[in-house]
């Protein structure tokens, strides 16, 4: 008897053991999670911004004032150890983020949530990024100074992550059960190609392909045009050109191939883009340049950006910097200010691959065969086998469409030309740019800057605005990679690049602003082949108009700029609704929204209606228009809503308005009814269930935790205007993830705030102290300091000292 | 009962002393060690260090966790899921905790009628 319950309570508490010490499903171990000594109650806390921290290596101490809103200012003797600091620092707030990023980055999710994250892991491989990422850091590594910075944050990582324990790692590790890892330089290189995914890693040339072979030419081009019949472009269109000496690619006599595409890989989401803008001393009311910037990304916790300000004796900058890159990437000095918002150009193409045999071991190019690489991925698998992936590699880039990946043919693929893989030191312009004192410094800080190519605002107490569009750009012929194009051709492949000093620029034009929204970045008169790829149509214009219908501007209207809700789209096409459409067939229901929407002023106001109806209404109209493009197997974009709008009021008899699916032949009256009794019939459905559909409720904006907004971790439901194409860029779950004013006082004078807080932590208060105020259109005044001696709303300060 | 009382005793005293070393699992050793060495009868086995773990638990949360007016316990009841209650995480917490404790007594009881015959 006694073995007996002996062997039953031994079994129990082997059972009770191994229930509460594994992570079963996505259930964390319970009994180590909740252990109140070193579990999650160990991270219901703020972290520790006081006393002083031994670092190994530091060569003398550095001195961290934190201010109320836990900005920690970097006081550092020397270059090397700021960035030490810096690293430290960072890892110290947000050490989670930083590794779950750049892990994302190389597609190494699988190890840390298993199986469900293959797929999405292959197609990062495929996509090239922990191929990009080695590049870079090649490039990196030829640059000594870079190099020893690029270490010493490292270090300063490493130092923070060899100090934590069980009890102290962030909570995320505990609830997924799994450790950090030390950082590396690659990391750094990894996360700026998350963001040149981010930002400049999409493209619709298979989609266009497709679209070409269905519709024919004719209709394509009506469809896509290269520049729309508006555009107020980046650089003002009166800009002369005649200082380019360097003519475009001639167009190839040559056949694109118009294969038929099932699947395209996930493309990152079209509304990532920002405003920026600057205005001259004459237009400003101070006399002072004034500088603003707003990038417009996926709303996350805990936030992209954290902000700082670092100081050695070679520079004091502050401004937003992203957890895992060095220095501050939005911001200023006591010289300069400047910002970024992406450029959006077609730096992406695809060429079609045709194999010698099934061993892919050669290809044809110019009528031989040419050697192939392999590229083993491994996929390491979190509670499951390792997974290899070989990906072939040609001159192009990584085939990444194969048999083995979306794609059926065993002799053919799809290899992919990206600026993300042709490396660069895109880490430097921004060391450099943090030590500019002016225009000149600012230019050659840009010049070696590669990707994500991006719109650089810049202004200086000197008096100087400017806007430079730099990136690495080929020099391509009319049309080229616009679509799939042959991989056998040399005169398909990237000729050359456009020269840096021929990109697309402007310094004190004489409207006194400068501005950029990822509108088209010049008009058709810049001789190199840009078009329309994508490029926003309608925040350029307010901000634009805005500033010619005023005279003198002032920091309170860049504030009421970023906070615009006026909603040009809308007000681009209901007018023409409002006098085309039939209403004697409305229901009083129906009446009663159209009503609604009739007297709503166009701006997308928290408490309004009229928004919630619009973006309802749009979203069916745009859809049932295009309702030839839902094709099965075959990858299609449907085309951007200007020419959607477009075509609407000008083409209204196009067959695209036909419905296909009815025997009636529709035209875009019919549209506009049918979708409105659609949009009244959805609308009454929400208020029954959810009440009023002000656009507040609606919209339900909510930043979400990194981790798939895990509800948790995540704020819902906030109080904010907005929408995409509007200046206030705030949609559902995305919108401006840090907004900046600067002027160019002496010293300069900023705001800035961002949808988050400077904690990674759930468990701290300043998690997500700032989204209530972003929220509500406020700004913080940053704390500039001039020296590590001022005490003005200093919270706290923290030393850290040489350990040996 | 006056044993019972030791054995609450000790048992706090040990998962305390051994917290400071070892993983969530040292509350399962004080159950087991205690029961071994501080024998008791009938339920008071298992309810005995299942109180005194369930006490040592649920303070020790609520005393990091109320310090920062529950920020975290909140989202975690959120989480798990309790209704964002950090009370009901605190006493889920004990329950977590004695019952492993509880349960390692029993087995640490089994083991001392065996060394005893």
């Amino acid at each position: 008897m006694k073995y007996i319950k002996f062997i039953t309570t031994l079994v129990l508490t082997l059972v009770v053991f191994y229930a509460l010490n594994t992570k079963l499903g996505a259930i964390p171990p319970i009994g180590k999670f909740l252990d109140p000594v070193k579990g999650i109650w160990q991270n219901d806390t703020d972290e520790t911004i006081t006393g002083t921290v031994a670092i190994k290596n530091l060569s003398a101490p550095v001195t961290i004032h934190y201010d109320a809103q836990l900005i920690p200012h970097l006081f550092a003797q020397n270059d090397n150890d700021l960035y030490k600091a810096q690293g430290y620092i960072t890892a110290k707030h947000r050490l989670w983020q930083m590794e779950f990023q750049t892990h994302a980055a190389a597609g190494r999710l699988s190890e840390i949530i298993g199986e469900k994250a293959i797929n999405y892991d292959r197609r990062e491989r495929r996509r090239g990024m922990m191929y990009g990422a080695e590049m870079a850091l090649e490039k990196m590594k030829d640059d000594p100074e870079s190099l020893k910075f690029l270490e010493a944050y490292r270090d300063g990582v490493n130092d923070y992550i060899s100090a934590l324990t069980d009890k102290t790692i962030p909570v995320e590790y505990k609830l997924l059960d799994y450790k950090p890892e030390p950082w590396t330089i690659k990391k750094t290189a990894l996360l700026l190609m998350y963001m040149t995914k981010m930002l400049a890693g999409g493209d619709e040339d298979l989609e266009n392909t497709n679209a070409l072979r269905l519709f024919g030419k004719e209709r394509f081009d009506l469809l896509y045009p290269d520049f729309f019949d508006i555009n107020d472009p980046i650089i003002p269109k009166e800009t002369d050109w005649s200082f380019i000496d360097v003519e475009q690619t001639k167009i190839p006599q040559s056949e694109l191939p118009l294969d038929s595409i099932s699947k395209t890989i996930e493309k990152p989401n079209p509304d990532n883009g920002s405003n920026n803008w600057a205005v001259s001393g004459a237009k400003s009311a101070t006399g002072n340049p004034i500088l603003a910037n707003d990038p417009h990304l996926g709303l996350n916790l805990p936030s992209i950006w954290f902000v700082m300000q670092l100081n050695s004796p070679t520079q004091n900058t502050m401004g937003a910097t992203l957890p895992g890159a060095l220095g501050v990437i939005s911001g200023f000095n006591n010289h300069i200010a400047w910002g970024e918002t992406n450029a959006t150009r077609d730096v992406l193409d695809w060429y079609k691959i045709e194999f010698k045999d099934k061993s892919r071991a050669q290809y044809n190019y110019d009528g031989h065969w040419k050697n192939t690489s392999v590229r083993l991925e491994k996929i390491k698998v979190r509670g499951a086998k390792t997974i290899i992936d070989s990906v072939i590699y040609t001159h192009h880039g990584p085939v990444t469409y194969d048999h083995n990946f979306l794609s059926d043919n065993e002799k053919s693929g799809y290899a992919m030309k990206w600026t993300g893989h042709i490396g660069g030191n895109n880490q430097r312009p921004f060391l450099d740019l943090n030590k500019a004192r002016n225009y000149d410094d600012y230019v050659n800080a840009l010049k070696e800057y590669t990707a994500p190519a991006q719109n650089f605002v810049f202004a200086s107490t000197e008096g100087d605005i400017a806007l430079w569009i730099q990136g690495k750009f080929p020099n391509k012929w009319k049309g080229q990679g616009k679509f799939l194009m042959d991989g056998s051709n040399p005169n398909h492949d990237w000729q050359s690049y456009i020269p840096q000093e021929f990109n697309a620029h402007v310094k004190n034009p004489q409207r006194g602003f400068v501005s950029s929204a990822n509108q088209h970045p010049v008009d058709e008169s810049y001789p190199f082949y840009v078009y329309n790829d994508g490029y926003e149509t309608y925040r350029n214009r307010v901000i634009n108009d805005f500033f010619r219908t005023k005279e003198k501007i002032t920091v309170d209207d860049f504030k009421d700029l970023h906070n615009n809700n006026y909603n040009l789209k809308a007000a681009e096409l209901l007018p023409h609704i409002f006098k085309t459409m039939e209403l004697s067939s409305f229901t009083s229901e129906e009446l009663v929204i159209y009503n609604q929407i009739k007297s709503w002023d166009f701006n997308n106001d928290i408490d309004k209606v009229g928004p919630s109806i619009w973006s309802t209404w749009w979203n069916k109209l745009y859809n049932i228009t295009w309702d030839e493009f839902d094709v099965e197997d075959v990858a299609l974009d449907t085309p951007f809503a200007y020419q959607t709008i477009y075509l609407l009021k000008n083409n209204s008899e196009d067959a695209f308005m036909d419905i296909v699916d009815t025997s009636e032949i529709e035209t875009a009256k019919d549209l506009f009814l049918i979708t409105f009794k659609d949009t009244a019939k959805e609308l009454n459905e929400w208020k029954l269930e959810n009440g009023d559909y002000n656009w507040q409720a609606y919209k339900a904006t909510y930043v979400g935790h990194l981790l798939q907004a895990l509800p948790a971790f995540s704020r819902f439901d906030l109080p904010i205007g907005g929408d995409r194409n509007i200046v206030n860029a705030t949609s559902k779950n995305h919108g401006p993830s840090w907004r900046m004013i600067v002027e160019m006082s002496t010293p300069p004078k900023a705001l800035g705030i961002y949808p988050g807080g400077q904690s990674g932590n759930p468990g701290s208060k300043y998690y997500d102290n700032f989204i209530n105020d972003w929220a509500a259109g406020q700004y913080h005044e940053l704390n500039f300091m001039q020296s590590a001696t001022e005490s003005y709303n200093i919270m706290s300060t923290q030393t850290l000292t040489p350990s040996n | 009962m006056k044993n019972n009382i030791i054995n609450f005793i000790v048992t706090i005293l040990v998962a305390l002393f051994l917290s400071q070393f070892l993983p969530w699992w040292s509350i399962m050793v004080a159950g087991f060690a205690s029961a071994l060495f501080f024998s008791l009868k009938k339920s008071a086995v298992f309810f005995v260090p299942f109180l005194a773990i369930f006490l040592f638990w649920s303070v020790f949360a609520f005393i990091v966790s109320s310090a920062n007016d529950f920020t975290l316990a909140k989202k975690i009841a959120v989480l798990l899921p309790l209704g964002g209650n950090p009370y009901i995480l605190i006493l889920v917490t004990g329950i977590v905790g004695g019952l492993a404790a509880g349960i390692a007594a029993l087995l640490g009881k089994q083991c001392s009628v065996m060394v005893r015959k």
